[in-house]
């Protein structure tokens, strides 16, 4: 009777997965958490008084194999201030059609200005509202901040925010971990991440 | 190779173990160049003298103690040099010096405008260390200081290499940066010179404070280019983008007739920055801050985009669609043609544009009243310009700078040419050419050439030239040149002594016009004498000639010359018009521009074919836009006869003046006698011109003319002026950066403009009581020009001041020009700061 236990040899297969743990995950209901350091969104980061740490130098953009950044600098003034030191980026865009979240960017960030979260949510349904601008990839204002434009806080020099600037924690914080992990509901923009912090 | 030649010329030497033969008195790192030998460096330039400033070229050279700087070492036989590549002395000594450089450069690479093309960063990835060994601070300075309005100066991370002190010292010989302080604080810093006004405080503060007026120089920008590293940057670029953003296109410059060789960088549409084209026969490398940096023009707000019709009903502009505003005009300009059309092309146009107004002119408007001339003319210019221009290619920047001399009249070469300055300044900094101005006065372009001054009172050049000895025996020299401007044109007689002088003396002759259209504009037949290719309108085989080539009925062409501008802008005030067609041309240059104005109202009908709004376009019945040069391709002649054609820079939908003509030729109405029915058509001219590279291949093929060459005008002198009390004779000329249409606009620009200023001699100055710095007002009866007085070296009575400057529209203010009595004064408000 080879057949009988044949076919329980086969079932075998079936019922041992019944109880395994499963692969497949709940999304969107209970979302996967990705590695700590698993390439998302980009955010540009300020320094500890809200400037923003990116000077335009469009480092970023040259990195970039996939030509996803687009960086127009710009220059500070002492009116309308939004970085240390003389240049801005007046234009800073990421095009989520083109990144392939390679990470050469942050390599190549000399202010530590641009690091990657871990949001994944990216899809949109439409190709425009993939270009992030600077509304979208900045990091929200942490408590002491301050939305640009505004005089340096920090000191007389730019030398004041970049020296130290190592040991300086970022100001990402909040905004370096996916939304989910907030237990906030989310909205697909970290708008949600903003207004938690 | 004979020992002959060895022992004169040349000499052996090897290199890296290569043997080589150089020419004796060479450079090492030339030769080293040639044989692809790369020796890093950063102060050594081709068209410098060698300055041995930086020390990076040290190679190894048998025999020598120490390494020597290559950029200074000359060749001798024998000699056997180790660069880099196969001495460790050479490449520890360059390591070396690298790292001293860099020890005080600082690490902004991230925001330089120079990161990306920089020399000093790739020569530090090629020939430096991989760390740093220096950890102390660096030096530090207030960054940047406005040079002038366009150039900033970074002084940390300059390498005091020197190439900016010597270009502007050797080149345009104004000595605007200097080295100053010594020791580890020595600096690149502002030198100051109180002709352009300059009252520093010397602490590096410039531009900033109270009568503080930044120094500047028509080449400042060249500096930026030549400097290798990112401590002069630009005002208008700084920040704008990083080299691998840009897309570079080799062009040329369409401001002035010198015809330099331009590379523009555009970056989305919009071109950023101008760089000068290397082109040893004209420009060599540089080029003058105008055709640098003046092309915001392009991207002004008032740059029209959309026909504009004048709306019957209302009198008020409104947006019309191509097709309404073509036909609007095909239809007016039919109508109007039975009274007469006369066509203002101006110098602003390429050769293949100009081509196109001419055949216009001559095909769909039956007329040879056309002409490019936007300023001041004469019949016998026109005359002077058949006999002695059109056609004629004589004279090259390369007889300027080997001439023994150069007679230089109604020409301010700085002002008006720059670049035919730069190659005179050459010529006298190395060969000691011999410069006569006649002029009212030697300005500092001339006392830069070291000239001579024959002073003019202005009308009186045609009697110098006719008899002044000291002319004619400097003209002698073989090789010698006589430089004639455009404004020779306004001397009753100039241009015929001119070519009566040059004929005499066998001394070469060239016409030097101020706008880049204008020579080609003449060999394209805009004048109302004559036919493209110089062909005289009256000759009769000039005309079947043409006829031939555009394939109209012989005997179709007009044959009765044409009006000249004034007389055609004369007709038109008088309402004698019936139409206007006018290209880029601001009344304000044109001798009378309140009768300018006047004939664009009385004119019955006005077609305005412009780039941005101007007094033309708001007086015109139809406005149709074209394309500034960056938008189309071309080609101008610059004053010596020579071809600069360019590509277009950025592709857009904007169309040439050629193209524009086409289409309302298109559909203009032919009378059935019209030439065009030889082509079998009752409605619509088919003109050709609306593709470039169509009208080169038409210009291409029309054999040269059979015609004989009209003799040079023989005009006579007139009498001069007289001045009489609290009077004086008006000289003046433009300033390179002034109120000229394709400027307006550009502050920054602007910023780097000569003050405009009234020059008087001691005689008036002491008569009317001022002295420098007051005011001084110049009037006429139509109006008056009050401006600080420069007391100048000045024939007695005459008074200069600059042509379009703010402050000094002589021609619109007065409604005269050179030549004219004017009345002076002090003006109570005096003591007005320059
Ligand atoms: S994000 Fe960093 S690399 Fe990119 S432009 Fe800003 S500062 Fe430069
Ligand atoms: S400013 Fe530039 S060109 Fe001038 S000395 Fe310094 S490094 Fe050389
Ligand atoms: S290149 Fe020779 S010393 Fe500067």
């Amino acid at each position: 009777m080879g057949t009988f236990t044949g076919s329980f040899k086969g079932f075998g297969v079936t019922f041992a997965h019944m109880f395994r743990k499963v692969i497949t995950t709940d999304y969107p209901f209970s979302p996967p958490t990705p590695a700590p350091r698993y390439h998302g969104r980009h955010i540009l980061n300020r320094h500890p008084d809200g400037l923003e740490k990116c000077i335009g130098c469009e480092l970023c953009a040259w990195a970039c194999p996939a030509d996803a950044i687009y960086v127009e600098g710009a220059d500070n003034t002492d009116e309308q201030r939004f970085s240390p030191g003389e240049r801005y980026a007046g234009i800073y865009q990421i095009n989520y059609a083109r990144c392939i979240f390679c990470g050469l960017c942050i390599e190549a960030c000399p202010t530590r200005s641009l690091t990657m979260s871990n949001e994944y949510e990216l899809a949109r349904d439409n190709r425009q509202d993939l270009i992030f601008t600077k509304k979208e990839l900045l990091a929200p204002l942490l408590p002491g901040m301050e939305q640009p434009p505004h005089p340096m806080r920090l000191g007389e020099t730019d030398k004041d925010y970049y020296l130290g600037a190592l040991t300086n924690p970022g100001t990402s914080v909040g905004a370096e971990r996916a939304p989910w992990a907030t237990n906030e509901a989310e909205d697909g923009t970290g708008q949600a991440a903003k207004e938690a912090v | 190779m004979t020992d002959v030649a060895k022992q004169t010329n040349t000499v052996s030497l090897t290199i890296d173990g290569i043997p080589v033969t150089a020419e004796k008195g060479e450079l090492v790192i030339r030769v080293a160049e040639r044989m692809g030998i790369a020796i890093p460096r950063f102060c050594d330039h081709p068209l410098l003298a060698p300055a041995g400033a930086c020390r990076q070229c040290l190679v190894d050279v048998e025999g020598q103690r120490k390494p020597v700087a290559s950029c200074t070492q000359t060749v001798a036989e024998g000699m056997v040099v180790r660069t880099q590549l196969t001495s460790e002395v050479a490449a520890k000594a360059q390591g070396g010096v690298m790292e001293l450089l860099l020890a005080n450069h600082p690490l902004d690479c991230p925001t330089c405008d120079k990161g990306g093309e920089c020399p000093l960063q790739n020569q530090a990835m090629t020939n430096g260390r991989a760390d740093s060994r220096f950890h102390e601070k660096k030096r530090e300075y207030e960054k940047p200081i406005h040079i002038s309005s366009q150039v900033l100066l970074d002084r940390e991370r300059c390498i005091l290499c020197q190439r900016c002190t010597r270009f502007s010292e050797e080149i345009a010989g104004d000595k605007f940066i200097d080295l100053m302080d010594r020791s580890s604080g020595e600096q690149i810093n502002v030198y100051r010179d109180d002709f352009f006004g300059g009252r520093g405080t010397g602490d590096g503060q410039v531009g900033e404070g109270e009568g503080d007026i930044a120094f500047n120089s028509y080449f400042s920008g060249n500096t930026i280019q030549i400097c290798p590293v990112g401590a002069l940057t630009g005002e208008q670029y700084r920040f704008r983008a990083r080299p691998f953003d840009l897309v570079s296109t080799p062009t040329a410059c369409e401001h002035c007739a010198a015809g330099c060789s331009m590379r523009a960088d555009h970056r989305r549409g919009k071109v950023l920055r101008r760089l000068a084209g290397d082109d040893p026969a004209v420009n060599e490398e540089w080029n003058c801050d105008k055709g640098r940096w003046g092309f915001q023009y392009q991207v002004a707000d008032d740059r029209i985009m959309t026909p504009l019709l004048r709306d019957a009903a209302t009198g008020e502009f409104r947006e019309a669609s191509w097709s309404e505003a073509l036909l609007a005009a095909a239809e007016g300009l039919t109508a109007a043609k039975s009274a007469g059309v006369g066509v203002l092309a101006g110098g602003r146009l390429t050769v293949e544009d100009a081509y196109a107004y001419a055949k216009f002119a001559r095909v769909a408007l039956d007329t040879n009243d056309v002409d490019f001339r936007a300023r001041p003319l004469s019949a016998e210019e026109a005359d002077f310009l058949a006999s002695s221009v059109a056609g004629v290619a004589d004279v090259t920047y390369d007889d300027v700078e080997n001439a023994p001399a150069a007679v230089i009249v109604g020409l301010e070469p700085e002002e008006e040419c720059p670049i035919l300055f730069l190659r005179l300044r050459k010529a006298h900094v190395g060969r000691k050419i011999q410069v006569t101005a006649v002029a009212p006065f030697l300005s500092r372009g001339f006392e830069k050439l070291g000239a001579a001054l024959v002073a003019a009172v202005p009308g009186d050049e045609a009697r110098l030239l006719a008899g002044d000895p000291a002319i004619a025996a400097t003209l002698s020299t073989p090789g010698a040149l006589l430089i004639v401007g455009e404004r020779l044109a306004t001397v009753p007689g100039g241009l015929s002594a001119a070519a009566e002088l040059a004929a005499r003396t066998g001394a070469r002759l060239a016409w030097v016009p101020r706008r880049a259209g204008d020579r080609g504009a003449i060999d394209a037949g805009c004048l109302p004498n004559l036919l493209p290719g110089g062909r005289p309108v009256g000759d009769p085989a000039a005309r079947a000639e043409i006829s031939l080539a555009w394939n109209v009925e012989a005997g179709a062409l007009p044959s009765r010359p044409g009006r000249d501008t004034d007389a055609i802008v004369a007709a038109a005030a008088a309402g004698q018009l019936g139409g206007l067609l006018v290209a880029g041309v601001d009344p304000g240059d044109l001798a009378d521009p309140r009768l300018a104005d006047q004939a664009l109202d009385s004119a019955g009908f006005v077609v305005s074919l412009e780039i941005r709004h101007s007094a033309v376009t708001r007086r015109a019945d139809v406005v149709l836009p074209v394309a500034p040069a960056a938008e189309k391709s071309g080609t101008y002649l610059d004053w010596e006869g020579r071809l600069r054609s360019f590509g277009t820079v950025l592709p857009s939908t904007a169309m040439t003046d050629g193209r524009v003509l086409e289409a309302i030729a298109a559909l203009m109405d032919v009378p059935s006698s019209h030439p065009a029915t030889t082509q079998n058509r009752t409605k619509g001219i088919s003109l050709g011109t609306g593709d470039v590279m169509a009208i080169r291949r038409e210009l291409g093929a029309m054999p040269p003319s059979k015609a004989p060459r009209p003799a040079a005008p023989a005009v006579a002198a007139s009498a001069l002026p007289e001045a009489g009390q609290h009077e004086a004779v008006l000289a003046t000329w433009h300033h390179l950066i002034d109120l000229g249409s394709m400027l307006e606009g550009d502050k920054v620009l602007a910023g780097t403009a000569r003050p405009p200023v009234a020059r008087i001699g001691k005689d008036l100055a002491e008569a009317l009581g001022v002295a420098d710095g007051d005011a001084v007002t110049v009037g006429t009866d139509r109006g008056a020009i009050t401006l600080p007085a420069a007391v100048t070296d000045l024939p007695p009575r005459v008074v200069w001041l600059p042509t379009n400057s703010p402050g000094s529209t002589i021609r619109r203010s007065l409604g005269v020009t050179a030549g004219a009595v004017v009345r002076l004064s002090a003006s109570a408000s005096s003591g007005a700061t320059s």
